[in-house]
């Protein structure tokens, strides 16, 4: 299971990453597996004003939807293409071709907020 | 929570387990797209142990089944299986069964794990007047099913007895990998294999010998994906206590020249709604999604996933009977928006 350093977590099994005036958002590696084969990815529209914590995606895996979380407040500013031919990003690169949206903070701090690598490792051995 | 004799098995093979029907099962190895498609293109394993068996045996034994199912237990030989139903009163269904004759007063029932104490209650209350005995075997026995295109060549590598040129639904005894067992050309998957029924404490070196021969063993995922590419009904979704199977696919299992328990409550009832395959390029139907018409909810899904042969959402559905010929146009509402969706015949793959 991989845990990159560089990335802030969500208890919802979201990571984020600051890129420029952006943050970048996808599933982690724990939450991947726990879905298995994802096969059906939908995403929000560009445009769309987001609070933190509101679910504005959904990955279907063959089994089941599951609900994904915005982990930051802000304007969804880009979504990656790509998973719309190729969900199965979302297995086999969930920190690097997986991602998902890139939103622009309203707010400072909220990425600050979320949690350290070592801290979500923590969380997912606590589950 | 019970489990099966190959539960160590499981997690030997890191398999992700979870509740079923009252016992802890593997819902995949690795992945249930690649088990789907082992059984689809070469052979899988499926543990389904969980399942329960009843023994039916005396002299009025056939009297007996012919009562309480709706296939005609007449046409069964020795060493012949078929797929029947257990009817209600009221026209509905208690399960969905299999029916094995092993000997001249002497068959085999299996009956889903969910069941076994309601089908058991259900079967005994309905044996007065027949000289018939009744013995619930379903901890006597471990259950497996080798199923895809190589299946059957596999198993014959590890059997002396001739396995290729056996007829779907044939059953006998066999020694298989040493171990004595039941085998039947049978299964839920819609590709050739055999069902194999072994003494619990034997069914772990079969299973070894059939992963050493190259058999990929595949959890209830994959299951339930390859039943719903193959249009099988699942007892709990597309079939319930009310459900008629004379408005599913099913209806040809419904012999109407016999008599049977509940046959007139079951003639009597109209369909309002049928049972019909969907397919969806846009989404996923998922158990419990609404199927929609002109704005009017017409039926709602039973059950559902992502094909992983066709690459498109596939569904059943109970729609109401105006909309069940093929090629209808209808939608699923999936969080929210209607996604178009084709009534289609089932099965959906072959």
């Amino acid at each position: 299971m991989d845990y990159p350093e560089t990335l802030k977590y969500s208890q919802s099994h979201e990571w984020a990453r600051q890129d420029g005036d952006k943050v970048v958002v996808g599933i982690t590696d724990y939450a991947q597996e726990q879905l298995g084969d994802v096969v059906f990815v939908e995403l929000p529209s560009l445009g769309k004003t987001v609070s933190a914590g509101e679910a504005i995606a959904v990955v279907e895996s063959v089994k089941t939807a599951s609900d994904i979380y915005a982990p930051v407040s802000g304007e969804i500013v880009e979504t990656n293409a790509a998973l719309a031919d190729k969900p199965e990003l979302l297995n086999q690169s969930p920190f690097g071709e997986g991602w998902m949206f890139k939103i622009r903070p309203s707010q400072t701090g909220e990425l600050d907020g979320l949690m350290s690598a070592a801290a979500y490792r923590q969380w997912v051995e606590s589950q | 929570m019970k489990t099966t004799p190959l539960y160590e098995q499981h997690l030997a093979l890191g398999a992700k387990m979870v509740p079923f029907a009252g016992f802890e099962m593997p819902i995949q190895y690795t992945s249930i797209t690649a088990e789907h498609l082992a059984v689809r293109q070469g052979a899988g394993v499926f543990d389904v142990s969980h399942m329960g068996e009843f023994w039916i045996r005396g002299p009025q034994a056939l009297e007996f089944l012919q009562h309480v199912t709706l296939n005609d237990v007449a046409k069964l030989k020795v060493g012949r299986a078929q797929y029947s139903m257990l009817p209600n009163a009221q026209g509905g269904l208690v399960d969905d069964i299999y029916v094995y004759r092993t000997g001249e007063a002497e068959y085999l029932m299996v009956v889903n794990a969910a069941n076994i104490e309601k089908d058991w209650a259900h079967l005994h209350g309905l044996t007065a007047g027949f000289e018939v005995g009744l013995e619930n075997a379903s901890e006597s026995f471990a259950l497996l099913a080798v199923q895809g295109p190589r299946a059957a060549q596999i198993l014959q590598s590890l059997s002396e007895v001739d396995l290729l040129s056996r007829k779907k639904n044939d059953t006998f005894m066999a020694k298989l990998a040493g171990r004595w067992a039941r085998l039947a050309r049978t299964g839920y998957t819609g590709e050739d294999g055999y069902e194999v029924f072994l003494a619990p404490d034997e069914v772990g070196g079969v299973w070894k010998a059939l992963l050493d021969a190259g058999v990929v063993p595949c959890g209830l995922g994959a299951r339930d994906t390859l039943r719903l590419e193959a249009g099988f009904p699942l007892y709990g979704h597309e079939l319930t206590d009310e459900t008629s199977p004379l408005c599913t696919p099913l209806a040809w299992v419904v012999k109407a020249y016999k008599t049977f328990y509940g046959k007139a409550a079951m003639m009597g009832r109209p369909c309002l709604q049928k049972l019909v395959g969907l397919r969806l390029e846009g989404g996923i139907p998922r158990e419990g999604y609404g199927v929609h018409k002109e704005g009017a909810r017409v039926g709602q899904v039973t059950s559902g996933t992502h094909s992983p042969v066709l690459k498109v959402g596939i569904g059943m559905a109970y729609v109401n009977a105006e909309w069940a010929e093929p090629g209808t146009g209808l939608e699923v509402e999936i969080r929210g928006k209607n996604i178009p969706a084709v009534v289609v015949e089932t099965p959906f793959v072959h």
